[in-house]
C-alpha cells in the first residue's frame, strides 16, 4: 500500500464515522445530556491507545528519552479521562436510570 | 504457519463496534447505564489490542515500568476524583477530564514529533504532509480543548481559593479581542504550514503549540451565562476531534472511528443547544453577551412573604418548578425536593419541574441536580411539552432563573430575541425567587417580575425555600 492508499483508507473511515455519529445522537432527552456529553468524553480518552505505543521505551534512567516521557504523561492524562469519565458517567446514569423505578435510588 | 500480528487489528474492529453500540445506548434514559459500560468495554478491548500488538511486533513490550505505571497511576487518580466529587461539582468535574483528553492527545503528538527528531526518522513526501499536518491539527485542537476546559473549569467554579483567599474567576472580552482570535487562528494555520515545511526545526512546533493554549483562552474567557452549555459541548466534542487527528498519525482505526464519533455527537449537542438560544455557534464565539450596557432596573416591586405564598399553595392542583442558575448556586434542590414532598402530602398536588435546555451552566445541568436529590426523571418536562401546561397550574415558581423566562425575548428585539422561554407568565400566579430585581447574564430586565400577578421573594434560593417549607408546614 502506498501512503497515499493509507491516508485515503485513514480518511474514508474519519468521514464516515462523522456521519455515523451525527446519525447516532439525533434525538437526546434533556436529562441525558450532561451524561452523554460525560460518556462521550470517556471514550475520547481512546487517545490513552496512542500514548501506550509511544510510552513503550525502555525504562533506564538517564537513556529514557524525551519522548517516552511525555508518552508516559499523555497515558496518564488520557486514563484518567477514561477511567474518571466512564466512574461519574456510571454514577449519573444510575442515579437518573434508578430513580425512574419508582423512587428506589 | 506463522502468527500474523495484522490480525489483531481485528480487535480495533471489535472496540469501535462496541463503541457505536454505546454512544447509542447512552441517548436513551433506560439503556444509559448499559451504553456507557458498553463504553467501558470497548476502552478495555483498545487497550488490551494495542498491548497484545505491542507485545507481538518489533522488539515486543520492553517498557513495563513506563506503561503499566501510566495505566496504574492513571486509573488510581481516575477512581479517586470520581468517587470523590460531589455531584453539584459535575460540570466543573467533566471540563477537567476533557481538557486532559485533549492534553493527552497534544502529548501523543508532541512526544511523536520528538521521538521522530531524535532518531533522525522522518517521513517524505507525502508521508510527511500528512504525518505533519496530522501533528499540526493534534497539538491545535489538544491545547485549545486543555486550556479552554481549564479556563471553562474556573467558570464554572465561579472562582479558585488560593490561600484561604476566594479570588473570583474574571469574564473578560472586549470586542478588540475578537482581532486577536482571528490572528492566533491565522498563526496556528501558518505555523503548520512552516513546520511541515521544515520538519526538523521544533522552533515551529513549540510556537504553535503556545499558540493554541493562548487561543483556548482567550475564545472561553468572554464566554458566560446561557453561552457556557455551548462551550462546554463544543470542548467536548474537540477533544474528540484531537483523538481522531492522533489516528491521523498514527494510522490507528479505532483512534480514528471512536474520536470522531465523540466529535459529531459532540458537534451535535452544541448545536441543540444553540438552538436552544435561537444563536449561531458563530455568535457565541465571537458576539458574547454582557459587553456592551447592561439594562439599568429603574422599576421597583415590592416583595412578598413566604407565608402569603404558602397560602396560595393551598389546595393547587398542579405547580411548576422552573429551576435555573441560581438553584445550582445556593444549592437549593434538595428544599425543592421537600417542598415538591410537602404539597403532594398535604394538598395531593402534582410538581412538575420545567427545564430549559440551556438553564444552568452546562448541558442538562438541571436535571443532574435535581436528580441527585431524587427528584423522579418524569416529573421533569421539556421546554416544548410544558409550555402548554402553563395555562392548567396553579401556580408557577421561578427559582433563579431570569433569561429563560424573560417573555421580552418573544419581541423580537434586544440580545434575547427569538430566544425560546419557558412561558411561565401564563401560570395564573407567577411566585419568583431571586436574590433582587437585577438584570440576568443578557443584561436585559425582566418584564415578568413587575406583572400583577407575580410575587417576588426576595433572598437566597436555599433559604427562601427553606422558608416556605416551613410556612406550608405552618399552614
Amino acid at each position: 500500500m502506498t501512503p497515499v492508499h493509507t491516508f485515503l483508507g485513514s480518511l474514508t473511515l474519519f468521514v464516515m464515522a462523522i456521519f455515523l455519529g451525527f446519525e447516532l445522537i439525533k434525538k437526546v432527552p434533556p436529562t441525558l445530556h450532561t451524561p452523554l456529553m460525560s460518556g462521550a468524553n470517556a471514550i475520547s480518552g481512546i487517545t490513552v491507545v496512542g500514548a501506550l505505543v509511544l510510552s513503550n521505551v525502555r525504562f533506564a534512567g538517564a537513556s529514557t528519552e524525551v519522548s517516552g516521557w511525555l508518552g508516559f504523561v499523555a497515558l496518564v492524562f488520557a486514563m484518567i479521562n477514561v477511567v474518571g469519565g466512564f466512574a461519574v458517567t456510571d454514577r449519573m446514569m444510575k442515579m437518573i436510570a434508578g430513580k425512574k423505578k419508582g423512587g428506589q435510588s | 504457519m506463522t502468527f500474523d500480528v495484522s490480525y489483531l487489528d481485528l480487535g480495533y474492529l471489535l472496540s469501535a463496534t462496541v463503541f457505536i453500540f454505546g454512544l447509542k445506548n447512552l441517548s436513551h434514559p433506560r439503556t444509559g447505564p448499559w451504553g456507557n459500560q458498553l463504553g467501558a468495554i470497548g476502552m478495555l478491548l483498545a487497550v488490551l489490542t494495542t498491548l497484545g500488538i505491542m507485545q507481538f511486533s518489533g522488539e515486543g513490550v520492553v517498557g513495563w515500568g513506563l506503561v503499566g505505571g501510566g495505566l496504574a497511576l492513571g486509573t488510581a487518580i481516575g477512581l479517586v476524583i470520581a468517587y470523590r466529587v460531589q455531584m453539584t461539582k459535575m460540570p466543573e468535574m467533566v471540563a477537567l477530564l476533557n481538557g486532559l483528553g485533549g492534553a493527552a492527545s497534544a502529548l501523543v503528538a508532541l512526544s511523536e514529533v520528538m521521538g521522530r527528531s531524535a532518531h533522525h526518522d522522518m517521513p517524505q513526501g507525502f508521508s510527511l504532509w500528512v504525518t505533519w499536518i496530522a501533528i499540526g491539527l493534534s497539538l491545535l485542537v489538544g491545547w485549545t480543548t486543555l486550556t479552554g476546559s481549564l479556563v471553562a473549569m474556573g467558570k464554572l467554579a465561579e472562582g479558585i481559593t488560593i490561600g484561604g483567599k476566594w479570588i473570583a474567576f474574571p469574564t473578560w472580552g472586549p470586542p478588540w479581542t475578537n482581532y486577536v482570535k482571528a490572528l492566533l487562528s491565522i498563526a496556528s494555520v501558518v505555523l503548520i504550514v512552516v513546520a511541515t515545511l521544515d520538519p526538523t526545526n521544533m522552533t515551529w512546533i513549540w510556537a504553535l503549540s503556545i499558540v493554541s493554549c493562548l487561543l483556548g483562552i482567550i475564545v472561553v474567557l468572554p464566554i458566560g451565562g446561557a453561552d457556557m452549555p455551548v462551550v462546554v459541548s463544543l470542548l467536548n466534542s474537540l477533544s474528540g476531534i484531537a483523538a481522531a487527528f492522533t489516528g491521523f498519525i498514527l494510522n490507528n482505526s479505532v483512534l480514528i472511528v471512536a474520536g470522531s464519533l465523540v466529535g459529531a455527537s459532540g458537534l451535535i449537542l452544541t448545536f441543540i443547544m444553540c438552538d436552544a438560544m435561537n444563536r449561531k455557534l458563530f455568535d457565541v464565539i465571537f458576539k458574547s453577551f454582557g459587553g456592551g450596557g447592561k439594562q439599568k432596573v429603574t422599576r421597583t416591586k415590592v416583595g412578598s412573604d413566604p407565608d402569603e405564598v404558602a397560602m396560595l399553595l393551598d389546595g393547587a392542583q398542579r405547580v411548576i418548578i422552573v429551576p435555573g442558575y441560581g438553584m445550582a448556586v445556593s444549592q437549593a434542590q434538595h428544599a425543592v425536593r421537600e417542598f415538591a414532598d410537602l404539597l403532594r402530602e398535604k394538598y395531593q398536588t402534582e410538581v412538575l419541574y420545567a427545564i430549559h435546555p440551556v438553564a444552568g451552566r452546562m448541558p442538562g445541568h438541571m436535571n443532574v441536580l435535581l436528580a441527585e436529590a431524587g427528584v423522579p426523571y418524569e416529573a421533569m418536562i421539556e421546554m416544548d411539552e410544558v409550555n402548554p401546561m402553563f395555562a392548567q397550574c396553579d401556580l408557577a415558581l421561578v427559582l433563579g432563573a431570569n433569561d429563560t423566562c424573560n417573555p421580552g425575548a418573544r419581541s423580537g428585539e434586544g440580545p434575547l430575541a427569538g430566544m425560546p422561554i419557558i412561558d411561565c407568565d401564563l401560570a395564573p400566579v407567577v411566585v419568583v425567587v431571586k436574590r433582587s430585581l437585577s438584570v440576568g447574564y443578557a443584561g436585559v430586565d425582566n418584564d415578568l417580575f413587575y406583572l400583577d400577578k407575580t410575587m417576588m421573594l426576595f433572598g437566597d434560593g436555599k433559604d427562601m425555600m427553606s422558608a416556605l417549607n416551613q410556612a406550608i408546614k405552618g399552614a
